[in-house]
């Protein structure tokens, strides 16, 4: 069901380029106000969100750690140990590098199956290997791309472009190693979701869009590089030109509806990207469980939210309420101090810190 | 905010990023290259449009026909027979592979293998 509404609003966004360039030929509008506008909402939405990021406390020090801890001298840490519970910020960085580049934490994935009444656990590498097949096809694929976008193009991006598409024995142009390896793992992603049922139980539409808009991403792109061949020059006279602040619908030259359906769609991801689970590529970033270091015992970590709290003074406490209580018959202290305060109030100031102003 | 100092760089850095072109782009963009067409000749094989964006595959197909099937008879699909040559037919009129193929061929980067076999005119007369 989920994956099925998915399905249509994609069919949609694939029918409104269609539409809009095929039969209207509103080339000017999917070629150049709808990127424009989608890459302005990508990076004031992404802007957004890591406001918004850095505006939460992080109320505890909390990394999620499977080493052993910085200790006593005399207990020995490993490599492994540093990475898993680190304890410096050159620890917590070349953690947070691994990660984010090798998807240390997938490695470890897991999966649990029952073999009669036993409950097994067992080391389940499939999620790694499809994750990383699609990521890091994806930033090559990204990269690549650049090469529609300048002019000159930069050595390092024909160098990039040259070696993916090294492999010249299946016609011309030349297959990209990436292009496979992406179906590859976007094919893995999208069904071990249809096909595991304990994941396909767990997956919303907003699991099952993402995967079927890159998926279509990539089917157009790989479809207009081998079959719907579209007019290259005239397309990155287009992308240039949006490139350099200066767009034009290139004349004399028909570029295919395929590429206005590939850079409508890729608009519409851009577009979702900050408000959906694809911003993760920011968010890792920002995750307390892989950016702290775990040296709660040698650094204090100073909750944000703690302030002096505002009470009453006992003395107060007894001004306010004197009469009730010579009435209700409760003895009087005439010796409190007006100026007395717990020791607790000043328990988390500190000097260099001062507490937010609490809004009234 | 919290981190400020760690934040507002990292917010610079992701947008130069994912601005990367314009600033590969700064100071050095050139323009854009225009091939050099044949004066004499006014219609190629196949429309301008089908060449334009199918010429690839054209070629990759006669190399196929004439290298592996020995049919060196292409029928255009206005009916006109053309010799399978890329040396013989095609530069014929497009006699230069400087002026004409690796002016979009540089522009947008591809990297054809069809001078790893043949010799472009303009090289073979340098030979001579």
């Amino acid at each position: 069901m989920n994956a099925l509404v998915s399905f249509i609003i994609l069919g949609i966004l694939l029918f409104i380029p269609w539409l809009g360039v095929g039969v209207l030929g509103w080339e000017s509008l999917f070629g150049i106000v709808i990127p424009y506008v989608c890459f302005l909402v990508f990076v004031i939405g992404l802007i957004y969100r890591i406001v918004c990021w850095a505006k939460s406390p992080v109320s505890y020090k909390i990394p999620t750690t499977c080493g052993q801890q910085k200790s006593l001298p005399w207990i020995r840490r490993s490599l492994r140990d540093r990475l898993e519970s680190p304890f410096t910020t050159w620890e917590v960085v070349l953690r947070m590098f691994l990660e984010i580049v090798f998807f240390r934490s997938l490695f470890r994935n897991l999966r649990a199956d029952l073999q009669g009444k036993r409950l097994i656990y067992g080391s389940a590498k499939w999620l790694w290997l499809g994750a990383i097949l699609f990521h890091w096809s994806f930033f090559i694929i990204l990269l690549r791309h650049i090469r529609l976008f300048t002019n000159p193009v930069p050595e390092i991006i024909q160098g990039l472009d040259y070696l993916d598409s090294f492999i010249q024995s299946f016609g011309v142009p030349p297959v990209y190693i990436t292009d496979i390896l992406i179906l590859a793992g976007l094919t893995f992603l999208l069904l071990r979701r249809f096909i595991d049922s304990k994941v396909s139980y767990l997956s919303y539409g907003s699991d099952f869009f993402p995967l079927f808009l890159i998926l279509a991403i990539v089917i157009t792109g790989v479809l207009m590089r081998y079959s719907l061949k579209v007019d290259l020059y005239a397309v990155k006279q287009l992308t240039l030109g949006l490139a350099t602040f200066n767009p034009v619908i290139p004349e004399g030259a028909k570029i295919g509806t395929i590429f206005y359906i590939h850079l409508f769609l890729v608009s519409t991801l851009a577009a979702y990207f900050p408000f959906s689970k694809l911003v993760h590529m920011v968010g890792v970033f920002f995750s307390p469980t892989r950016n702290m270091a775990n040296n709660n015992r040698a650094v204090r970590h100073v909750n944000p939210w703690e302030y002096p709290v505002k009470h009453y003074t006992y003395y107060e406490y007894q001004e306010k309420f004197k009469d009730k209580m010579i009435e209700a018959g409760i003895p009087i202290d005439e010796e409190v101090q007006p100026e007395e305060e717990h020791e607790w109030y000043s328990l988390y100031i500190i000097e260099s810190k001062l507490p937010p102003k609490i809004k009234s | 905010m919290y981190n400020a100092e760690k934040v507002i760089p990292f917010i610079i850095v992701l947008i130069v990023f994912f601005t990367i072109p314009m600033w590969l782009n700064f100071g050095r963009l050139e323009a854009i290259p225009q091939p050099e067409l044949p004066k004499k000749e006014k219609k190629c094989i196949e429309s301008k449009e089908y060449m334009r964006a199918y010429h690839m595959k054209l070629l990759d197909n006669w190399r196929k026909k004439a290298i592996r099937e020995n049919q060196h008879v292409y029928v255009a699909s206005d009916g006109k027979t053309h010799t399978i040559s890329l040396q013989r037919t095609c530069m014929k009129c497009h006699t230069n592979k400087e002026k004409f193929c690796d002016k979009c061929h540089d522009f947008v980067i591809t990297h054809p293998d069809c001078w790893d076999c043949h010799i472009a005119p303009e090289v073979a007369k340098k030979w001579q």
